[in-house]
């Protein structure tokens, strides 16, 4: 029998923590700091309302696009915290999560052959999104000097004749880092000069802890090059309800939209009813997750460098990003001890690309009490090393 | 005050045993800091007192309950404020509101059984002067106190790795 496998498919890589998945399914007691999402639960009046909807007989689908009153609260709620201006009669689309924004975003732009620049260490979906579009993805390097910013000559180092786009992520998974005003600026400048787009994943955008969120679509004249997607998942505590959104240009919200009805045809409507009552009613809850969150940090922070794990104060999302190079173990081999030996969960940060190797990504997305726990347990493996 | 003092006062309502060294490094404020600001905050009683929530029942020490409701004719010069400062100082009453309704004043009392509440309702609170009516309500079952649920929750299932 022929391998009915498709090259792409293929191609991608598989996930490189597929041995540390299986290995902590068989252990107990163990600490994991590898969680990409908020330990609290979704606040309790966008529970109810998502129960109530589904009483009143609220399972059908929804229009292609979303929700007509989750779109017009979305727009005005982007307009006032971002200043960010979107139709959402024609600029928007709700979607089954970032994941599903993502991907619709990147095949409504790709031809065979173009090169996708991205943004790394980053998110690990983003260049198999590009490869299953028919891309090249193509990563640029944030170093741990620039603390893990968008370098703009490391930029201009990569753009080819080829390159159509570039991916960002910021306030960034893996490593915390924060593109402000100034710093999107430069960049800014290069897409212009080169006409590239820029698509960028704003989804720890109300996650930050020392200034508010810069979105990238009003700096200069980004707008008309941008595609901007977000979502519910991290602000609100709301993964599992599979809620996120893309905002574009007409012309390339358009296609974007075109391929979200083939493929998706809508959003669930019950998450897409508790977002509509995230925006109407969580603010509160909202503000008390992420003074935790800062709260976390900054212990976590503070222990990871007092143990030996030098680690620059990440200014969003909720991830510490330290660096193992003074320990002599590599990334992977750090984590894997740290696992067997102490049963404390950690990403190796190679997994999330260039930049990435000798540190490890922790979710501090955990109650403070596990946090020290989990100190404790590193600081021991550490001194017997 | 200002916004580091209000962040003090969160982390210890949520949990008042914290050091100051804990604290510290979750506010990146210094120990001497932070001992200076609680200082200050409990010598202008903002921070009132640092208590424990019990759940007695689970203790085997139950005590029952009750929400009394009084309907009291106010006096000339003082309203309900010399009433309301007399009932408050029986032990027995924990917590006593000014409210607005078909009653005036809402009493949470407690004791160690129902005759306990009953003869410390009819004999202290409602011969005293000015309380014209009163309704008691005997607590059943508590399901939350002072922002914390009392019934046990199902830890949800998290992934132990996601990205």
């Amino acid at each position: 029998m022929r391998n009915f496998v498709s090259d792409r498919a293929r191609e991608i890589p598989p996930s490189g923590i597929r041995k540390f998945f299986d290995l902590v399914m068989t252990m107990d007691d163990v600490i994991s700091l590898g969680v990409g999402e908020p330990d609290f639960r979704t606040p309790w009046n966008i529970c109810e309302s998502g129960i109530y909807s589904i009483e009143q007989g609220v399972t059908s689908y929804t229009s292609n696009r979303g929700l007509q009153t989750l779109r017009d609260a979305l727009s005005a709620r982007l307009a006032s915290q971002y200043q960010l201006k979107y139709s959402p009669d024609d600029e928007m689309i709700i979607t089954t999560g970032v994941s599903e924004a993502l991907d619709i975003a990147v095949r409504a732009i790709v031809n065979p052959g173009d090169e996708i620049l991205i943004a790394e260490p980053s998110y690990v979906s983003y260049a198999p999104c590009v490869t299953l579009a028919g891309g090249t993805p193509v990563p640029v390097e944030c170093t741990e000097e620039d603390h893990f910013r968008l370098n703009p000559d490391k930029l201009l180092e990569k753009i080819t004749p080829k390159t159509r786009a570039l991916i960002i992520n910021f306030p960034n998974n893996p490593t915390g880092a924060v593109m402000k005003k100034e710093d999107l600026e430069p960049i800014a400048d290069i897409l212009s000069d080169k006409d590239l787009l820029l698509i960028s994943d704003e989804v720890y955008s109300e996650l930050t802890y020392e200034s508010s969120h810069t979105a990238a679509a009003t700096v200069k004249d980004l707008w008309e090059r941008t595609i901007t997607l977000n979502g519910f998942s991290k602000a609100y505590a709301m993964t599992g309800w599979r809620v996120g959104f893309l905002c574009a240009p007409k012309d390339i919200c358009d296609a974007a939209l075109k391929i979200h009805q083939y493929v998706m045809l809508c959003a669930p409507v019950m998450g897409q009813v508790g977002a509509v009552e995230a925006l109407r009613s969580a603010e509160d809850e909202k503000t008390s997750m992420v003074n935790e969150y800062r709260l976390r940090r900054n212990m976590f922070v503070a222990g990871l460098n007092k143990i030996g794990l030098t680690c620059h104060v990440p200014e969003g999302a909720f991830y510490a990003f330290p660096s193992v190079r003074g320990t002599g173990l590599s990334d992977v081999d750090f984590a894997e001890r740290l696992l067997k030996e102490q049963k404390v969960a950690v990403v190796p940060g190679s997994v999330f690309g260039r930049g990435g190797d000798y540190h490890l990504r922790c979710a501090y997305a955990v109650s403070r009490k596990d946090l020290s726990e989990a100190l404790t347990r590193m600081e021991t493996f550490i001194s017997g090393l | 005050m200002d916004d580091k003092d209000r962040e003090l006062l969160r982390i210890l309502e949520e949990n008042s045993r914290l050091s100051v060294e804990e604290i510290g490094s979750m506010t990146n404020l210094i120990p001497a800091e932070i001992e200076a600001r609680i200082h200050a905050l409990e010598e202008s009683k903002i921070i009132r007192k640092y208590t424990t929530v019990i759940n007695w029942e689970k203790a085997g020490n139950a005590e029952v309950s009750a929400i009394i409701e009084l309907k009291v004719s106010p006096e000339r010069d003082f309203g309900y404020d010399r009433i309301a400062e007399r009932l408050s100082r029986f032990k027995e009453v924990r917590t006593l509101r000014l409210i607005t309704g078909t009653y005036d004043l809402q009493l949470m009392v407690s004791g160690k059984n129902m005759q306990d509440v009953s003869r410390f309702v009819s004999e202290h609170v409602a011969p005293m002067d000015r309380i014209r009516e009163t309704a008691t309500h005997i607590v059943m079952k508590s399901y939350k106190e002072n922002g914390n649920t009392l019934f046990e929750q199902q830890e949800a299932e998290r992934l132990p790795y996601s990205f």
